[in-house]
């Protein structure tokens, strides 16, 4: 029987970006063939799921230089998972950047570097190397890089620095970690990493190190506490698209490389990354949360409950049982839905109600009731209010927490759901029960482009609340995989 | 011959971290390329510079003489360098926007999308 054609996720991208490239300067064909190529990346990724759950993981070994020699890509549920909402995220930014993106961004090549931002995060999740991982990193940075600072735009370039600064650095840090990693345990494979430690290969002091190395480099990517202030000040910044799609998926790239790393290949390493991750999750979220209390800019509040919200998945891998990474998996595919939608939400409130500061917005309640809904669905579920998915995701994880009897954690969470309640309810009353202020810029026109990836995403966070069942599901597989002893 | 590259290592390192936080931005693209060289010869220098042969076979033999050293550190370090070429042509790039649209140097002054 033929496996799963796996080449397909990371290719898909890559071939799309090639065409944008033929096609520079022929505006329409590249909206139609973002569009596409991302939709099938999306079919792709749910096949891939479906593929995933029924005949267990696919592996593709190329040029049939197996493991641990040659490099791998590799899809187990969680991978699956992952590209899958890639695929999703992927689909609904290229609708929405149709009408957002400015014409003199797509002269410049926005439609390919989006996809070869698509191509690095599909090759992260993908692959079985340590090293691999550096450079799909890189791929997707870069992309990020000029993502962020196409429009050349006086905060754009701005936020670009801190941006590119910051994780250039860490990107420095994860590729010393990762030589460590070859240099005490001779491997770069991460089924063959976590073998070589459960085996007691490697010097404890070298695995350490190594492990320290990652933890800090992946922090940085993922915003962990104190390593997050690149996000807040430049996730605001660029064009509505470009911030959803970051927000959305990018932060959950470092969140994956937490897991994957910590949760399969370092699972045997000697009980240090784990409390020290535990400690910076709840600040995490603390500092989160705080930081989005103070703000009146409502990409910049948002941004916020992105690092806070974080908080809270990398807390799952902190408590490291199977239930608990299995949570912190459904944390993240419902957070990405969720924030993604808030940020196409902060694209419509800017265009509608004149601006994003809050002080000079209002009244779009009265003006456009359905995106009151439809900023209501993501919002509560952000806060955890049930039925939502939000609800369900903060249940499982909090079921962990008091299974090990952490009750100050445990208050942390549930006082820091409270407060992501109050910032959502402050968006909610300054920009659509508050009066439209005369100072109110005059509202823009609104396209299809803009509510129907909203719509999508809503439907979805819809369905993930009335039948969480299912992705708890393919989430306790993914965990199950992940915790699995390590075989050759 | 290791100590000496674990000390140069050291000390592209300390050049890279002063000119980092020099408050420059020009300083800072300096300091990104030491850092990103003291990288690659860390990932060198830390499994063992090994006897010093090379890794190939010679001619008429049919496998590698015992003790070469280890070629994947630095197979890695090409893939490294390459990555940071482009990862500083684009610094270099941004860097040159921000001064003419911000006529900004001091990282000091840097600070209007922070809250």
């Amino acid at each position: 029987m033929t496996t799963f054609p796996l080449y397909l996720c990371p290719l898909i991208p890559l071939g799309a970006a090639l065409m944008q490239l033929l096609l520079r300067g022929r505006t329409r064909a590249q909206n139609v063939v973002a569009v596409v190529s991302t939709g099938l990346l999306m079919v792709v990724g749910v096949t891939l799921v479906a593929y995933v759950k029924t005949h267990g993981q696919v592996v593709l070994d190329i040029g049939d230089w197996t493991a641990p020699v040659g490099i791998r890509l590799q899809a187990d549920m969680l991978s699956a998972l992952m590209v899958a909402i890639t695929g999703v995220i992927g689909f609904c930014g290229a609708l929405h950047s149709l009408p957002e993106t400015s014409e003199s961004d797509m002269k410049r090549g926005y439609h390919v570097i989006y996809q070869f931002l698509l191509f690095g995060v599909c090759g992260s999740f993908l692959t079985n190397d340590l090293f691999n991982l550096y450079v799909w990193f890189e791929v997707m940075l870069l992309s990020s890089f000029v993502l962020l600072a196409i429009g050349r735009g006086k905060a754009q370039l701005e936020g670009a620095v801190k941006y590119v600064v910051l994780n250039i650095v860490a990107s420095m840090i994860f590729l010393i970690g990762a030589g460590l990693v070859y240099a005490t345990l001779g491997t770069l494979n991460f089924s063959d990493i976590a073998h070589r430690i459960a085996e007691g290969q490697g010097s404890a002091a070298g695995i350490r190190v190594a492990a320290v190395f990652l933890l800090i480099a992946f922090s940085v990517k993922a915003g962990l506490f104190p390593l997050y202030a690149w996000l807040p000040s430049s996730y605001h910044t660029p064009s509505h698209t470009v911030s959803a799609v970051f927000a959305g998926l990018l932060t959950k790239v470092g969140v994956y490389a937490l897991i994957r790393t910590f949760g399969a290949a370092f699972a045997a390493e000697d009980g240090f990354v784990l409390p020290v991750l535990w400690v910076v999750s709840l600040a995490t979220m603390v500092v989160g949360v705080l930081g989005a209390a103070s703000q009146f800019h409502v990409r910049k509040i948002l941004s916020f409950h992105i690092i806070s919200q974080i908080g809270y998945m990398t807390f799952g891998l902190a408590l490291g049982t199977a239930g608990a990474i299995a949570a912190a998996i459904f944390y993240v595919i419902h957070h990405i839905i969720v924030k993604t939608n808030l940020f196409f939400a902060a694209s419509v409130i800017d265009r509608i109600g004149g601006g994003e500061d809050l002080k000079k917005t209002g009244g779009l309640y009265g003006k456009a009731p359905w995106l009151a809904v439809l900023f209501l669905i993501p919002a509560l579920s952000l806060g955890g209010i049930p039925p939502f998915s939000g609800f369900w995701a903060k249940l499982a994880l909090l079921r962990e927490i008091l299974g090990v009897d952490a009750w100050v954690a445990a208050s942390i969470a549930l006082i820091v759901g409270i407060f992501t309640l109050f910032s959502m309810t402050k968006i909610w009353a300054e920009a659509f029960w508050k009066d439209r202020p005369d100072t109110a810029a005059a509202p823009r026109r609104i396209y299809a482009g803009h509510v129907v990836p909203m719509v999508l995403l809503a439907v979805g966070t819809v369905a993930l609340s009335i039948y969480p069942t299912y992705l708890f599901e393919l989430a306790e597989i993914a965990a199950n995989d992940l915790l699995k002893p390590p075989v050759r | 011959m290791e100590i000496i590259i674990i000390l140069l290592t050291g000390f592209l390192f300390g050049c890279g971290i002063y000119l980092m936080l020099r408050r420059g931005l020009a300083r800072m693209l300096i300091g990104i390329l030491f850092l990103s060289q003291a990288c690659n010869l860390a990932i060198l220098v830390a499994p063992g510079l090994g006897p010093g042969f090379s890794a190939i076979i010679g001619d008429g033999e049919t496998a590698l003489a015992a003790g070469y050293p280890d070629p994947l550190p630095q197979a890695l370090i090409l893939t490294a360098i390459v990555i940071g070429f482009g990862v500083i042509a684009f610094s270099i790039a941004l860097i040159k926007q921000v001064y003419q649209k911000l006529n900004i140097e001091d990282y000091d002054r840097l600070t209007h999308t922070d809250s």
